[in-house]
C-alpha cells in the first residue's frame, strides 16, 4: 500500500519539491553546450588574428552574435546549476548557503548580461 | 570475530584512488574553473564592445606567460568536461555502467581531453 497521496503522485515532484528539474535542465543545457562550446572554442583558435578588429568583425556576425548569445545564456544557466549544487555539497551552515546561493545567482544573472549588452552593442552598430 | 578486526571505512590518506574517483572530482573541478571563466568570457566580450584601447588591454593580460597557462588550463578543462559530460549522458541511459567500462572510459576521457587540447593549440600557434 502506498502512502503518497494521488495528488503527490500525478505531481511526481518527490521530497525535494522541484522533481527531476535540475538534473533535466543541466542534462539539456549540457547538450546545448556540447555543440555551441565546440563551435566556440575551435571558432576562436582559427580566428585570423588577435586584434580588436578581428574580434569585432567576428562578433558583430549575424550569425555569430546569435551563437553567442546562446552560448552566453546556456553557458550562464549550465554554469549557475552546477554551482549551486557544489554550494549545496559544501557549505553547511544554514544562512551562509542561502546567502552563498543568491549571490551566486545574482553573479550569474550579472555576468550573462554584461555578456549579452556587449554582443548587442557589437552586433547592432554602437 | 574481535569487533577491531572488521573492515574500516576507507581512510582517503592510505585509500588507493581508482581513476573513477579522480575522474569525477576532476569534472566538477573543470566545471568550477569553467565558472571563472565564465566571468573571462563576458568579460572579452565587454572589451570588445569597450574599444580597441579595452581590448589592447585584454589581450595584452592574456597573452602573458600566465594569462597563456590560463588559457591552456581553460582549453584543457573545457575538453575534459565535454568528453566526461558525454560520458555522463551515456551513463543516463544506463549503459557503460560496469566497473571495467567506467575505469575504461575514464581513461578514455583523460586521453582524449589532452590529445584535444594539444591539437587546438597546434591550431592556434
Amino acid at each position: 500500500m502506498s502512502l503518497r497521496s494521488p495528488l503527490g503522485r500525478v505531481l511526481g515532484l518527490g521530497t525535494a519539491k522541484d522533481g527531476t528539474g535540475h538534473w533535466w535542465g543541466q542534462r539539456v543545457s549540457g547538450i546545448a553546450l556540447a555543440l555551441l562550446g565546440l563551435w566556440f572554442v575551435i571558432s576562436i583558435a582559427m580566428m585570423p588574428g588577435f586584434g580588436h578588429a578581428e574580434a569585432v568583425a567576428f562578433i558583430s556576425k549575424p550569425l555569430h552574435a546569435v551563437l553567442l548569445m546562446l552560448l552566453t545564456v546556456t553557458m550562464g544557466y549550465h554554469s549557475w546549476l552546477g554551482v549551486q549544487v557544489v554550494i549545496e555539497d559544501y557549505v553547511h551552515s544554514h544562512g551562509l548557503r542561502l546567502g552563498s546561493l543568491i549571490l551566486s545567482r545574482f553573479a550569474h544573472i550579472l555576468v550573462a548580461v554584461v555578456g549579452l549588452f556587449a554582443i548587442l552593442r557589437l552586433g547592432i552598430g554602437a | 570475530m574481535n569487533p577491531n578486526d572488521r573492515p574500516l571505512s576507507p581512510h582517503l590518506s592510505i585509500y588507493r584512488w581508482p581513476v573513477t574517483m579522480a575522474s569525477s572530482i576532476l569534472h566538477r573541478a573543470t566545471g568550477i574553473a569553467m565558472a571563472v571563466g565564465f566571468i573571462l568570457f563576458a568579460g572579452w566580450l565587454a572589451d570588445a564592445a569597450a574599444g580597441p584601447d579595452a581590448y589592447a588591454a585584454f589581450v595584452a593580460t592574456m597573452g602573458s606567460t600566465i594569462g597563456r597557462i590560463l588559457l591552456v588550463g581553460w582549453s584543457w578543462a573545457f575538453f575534459y568536461h565535454f568528453a566526461n559530460g558525454i560520458r555522463h549522458l551515456v551513463w543516463d541511459t544506463g549503459r557503460g555502467l560496469e566497473k571495467e567500462q567506467a575505469n575504461a572510459s575514464a581513461w578514455l576521457v583523460i586521453v582524449v581531453s589532452v590529445v584535444l587540447t594539444a591539437l587546438l593549440w597546434m591550431v592556434v600557434s
